[in-house]
């Protein structure tokens, strides 16, 4: 039998790795479990010729269509909105658009301010300290000042606007409407051990430039160096308990699949907001029959995902397409609730500008816009090279019947039941995503854009992975406490997007972090009495 | 299929008959067409985990010509490839993509469009900074952040 670990993380991406450099400097022993290998840059798509068929293919966000050995599959046949992530040593920051707004201080009160939902248990302010420690560690770019954003202080400057921003600047300037250069965390100088951004363009499935921020480039090094043991393709099946109800240990298959025990004093989850709560309902037992840490009944519930308005068209300029990172700029016009818009609460606006000829070619013909035949080459002419596009980020107020359970059929490589998703979107979605497609089309045409196209929701939008194992002060109508404790098991802690109250209407890679870091910093103020 | 990873005869013909009618040779742009014997060389060799789906595309597709879809008259064949861009589901899209993906990767194809035959590491692209002026507007509207109770 292992020597036990003293805490011991499941899952190497962007929460898991942060709470391990965090909590590194305690000097316990602490061993991550990752289901997943390191990457190679060298292999990224953006290295070859067939850089774009690839997303098609091993590249592709969907693990469903990956189908890498790493990947577990998951049932969201029952969902308009499809499961995307990345599993890996860095996990879906390595896939990510790299985008990196944070929740506004208001998303932390959504039921005093707007009578919906929940309030979480913390504020924005308990977690502003360790946005900036995030920020830092993970190296952000962008422009402080923004009037309708919190204040972030990026440690190297924006983007460049590029062609496309100049566009959409322009038509949102006409409009009156807000607009700001995204912070990302896109380096654009070097920093620490990163090459600057030099435009491969080819950004989410991973930056063979080192430029785009992924914790395996970030925080993984600074976490190792300082200690802390990463054991990589080690899929956990379940967590094991004792009989005080205390978690005692992991059993997971190691990179030969062959089936081992760790025993450990604390275990962390991180492995997103469908990941997680597969693995507490597949850690069922007769002290834990539901699944563990669900007296609430809640583990799995109240998934959000942020349905995706998108809309886009084509300018006459040329615009940026594949040749600069896909995001430059937001907008928040529209994220705060003002119930004439026929719904509550808001959406965050992210500009995309462009996209590659392959990419274009496949889209335009499935759209109908690109003919077969002899007009093929004009029309193909008109579109390549000339797209702008306007995403809203629709927050996704948590319900319930959102949910992941277990699949009774699908398995992964190991046999592990596989998640299933059940998600339909709401009425008060649908209208913020029909008021959004809306302002787009009046943001594009006022560019002078033609062919509109949308997408609502995009169906391989399920980027964002939250809200399945809920944080809350009330055991009966939460998973975790305000410190990511679960309150069924006292060493148990979960550090990934499950544990969302509320979505708002931004990307939540940051937040995520930010949450990630507030809690180890918490379990390090505690350590004398982490089980009380 | 005669392997897991080929096309039998027949469906390589098909393949670069239905390819021809997706994007045709153009002298205009001075393009060859999908039916290339280059680009169909590129498809077959990297297939890949596409090859079940297309085969299957291309089942259907037979089925709908009766035979070999290059021996229909112009009028019959495009009947048969409206019916399959319409109603051949996945499978079909699936086709269509390969032939797209290998289409624009061609140096020639990529030289029309005046693309670099490259791939974007390790030269990358180089990106106007632009106006940030066009940010004064924004900032003189100012605004401010709701506040949280």
């Amino acid at each position: 039998m292992k020597d036990p670990v003293d805490v011991l993380i499941i899952g190497a991406g962007a929460s898991g790795a942060a709470v391990a450099w965090s909590l590194a400097e305690t000097k316990m022993h602490i061993l991550c479990l990752e289901q997943g290998g390191w990457m190679n840059p060298a292999e990224y798509p953006s290295t070859g010729r067939d850089w774009e068929a690839r997303f098609f293919g091993e590249w592709s966000s969907s693990p469903n269509i990956r189908g890498r050995p790493e990947d577990y599959p998951v049932n969201d046949d029952n969902s308009p909105i499809k499961v995307v992530n990345y599993n890996a040593v860095g996990g879906s920051t390595v896939m990510y658009t790299a985008h990196w707004p944070r929740l506004h201080p208001s998303d932390f009160k959504v039921k005093t301010l707007d009578g919906v939902a929940d309030d979480w248990p913390i504020d924005y302010d308990a977690l502003t300290p360790f946005f900036e420690e995030n920020d830092r560690m993970m190296g952000t770019s962008g422009l402080s000042g923004d009037p309708l954003s919190p204040l972030t202080h990026p440690p190297m400057p924006q983007q460049p606007m590029g062609l496309s921003g100049a566009i959409v600047a322009k038509a949102m300037n006409k409009l009156g409407w807000h607009w700001w250069p995204s912070d990302t965390t896109v380096a654009t100088m070097d920093y620490e051990g990163r090459a600057r951004c030099i435009n491969l363009g080819h950004c989410t499935p991973a930056c063979a430039q080192g430029a785009k921020s992924s914790t395996d480039i970030t925080y993984w090094p600074h976490a190792i160096r300082a200690g802390v043991e990463l054991r990589t393709h080690c899929r956990v099946r379940e967590i094991t308990t004792d009989e005080n109800g205390m978690a005692s240990g992991v059993v997971y298959y190691d990179k030969d699949g062959v089936e081992q025990f760790q025993p450990a004093h604390v275990v962390i989850i991180a492995c997103n907001g469908v990941g997680t709560p597969r693995l507490l309902l597949n850690s069922k037992s007769d002290r834990f029959p539901n699944g563990l840490a669900n007296s609430s009944g809640l583990v799995g519930k109240n998934l959000m995902f942020h349905p995706y308005a998108q809309i886009y068209g084509y300018v006459k300029e040329p615009t940026d397409s594949n040749r600069a990172p896909p995001t430059c700029l937001w907008s928040k016009q529209w994220y705060d609730t003002d119930l004439s818009r026929g719904f509550v609460r808001g959406y965050g606006v992210q500009f995309v500008r462009g996209a590659g000829p392959v990419f274009e070619a496949v889209v335009s013909e499935q759209k109908g816009i690109l003919p077969w035949g002899a007009d093929h080459h004009r029309v193909f002419r008109k579109l390549n090279g000339h797209r702008l596009g306007f995403s809203a980020i629709c927050e996704d107020l948590p319900e319930e019947h959102n949910q992941v359970t277990l699949d009774p059929v699908l398995k992964d490589s190991h046999g592990i039941p596989a998640p299933k998703i059940d998600y339909t979107i709401s009425e008060n979605s649908r209208r913020m995503m029909d008021h959004a497609l809306a302002r787009g089309r009046e943001v594009l045409e006022m560019a002078g854009a033609t062919d509109i196209c949308v997408n609502s929701p995009i169906p391989w939008g399920g980027w964002h992975l939250l809200g399945t194992a809920r944080m809350g002060t009330d055991p009966k109508r939460s998973v975790v406490n305000e410190w990511g404790r679960t309150h069924d098991v006292k060493n148990l802690f979960i550090v990934d997007g499950s544990i969302f109250v509320t979505s708002g209407g931004v990307n939540p890679t940051s937040t995520i972090q930010a949450l990630a870091l507030y809690i180890a910093d918490q379990m390090k103020q505690r350590l004398a009495n982490l089980f009380d | 299929m005669t392997a897991d990873n080929q096309l039998t005869r027949a469906q390589r013909d098909d393949l670069r008959t239905i390819a021809a009618m997706i994007v045709p040779a153009s002298d205009e742009y001075k393009v060859p067409g999908a039916d290339d014997a280059a680009i169909q060389a590129d498809m077959l060799a990297t297939l890949g985990r596409d090859t079940r789906m297309v085969a299957a595309a291309l089942d259907h597709l037979a089925r709908l010509a009766g035979g070999p879809l290059a021996e229909l008259d112009a009028t019959q064949r495009d009947a048969v490839a409206q019916e399959f861009r319409k109603n051949g589901g996945a499978a079909a899209a699936t086709l269509v993509r390969v032939v797209l993906q290998c289409y624009y990767r061609d140096d020639r194809v990529l030289r029309s469009l005046g693309l670099e035959l490259r791939a974007p590491f390790p030269k990358g692209h180089v990106l106007p900074d632009g106006d940030w002026s066009l940010l004064d507007p924004v900032k003189a509207r100012g605004g401010t952040l709701r506040r949280a109770p």
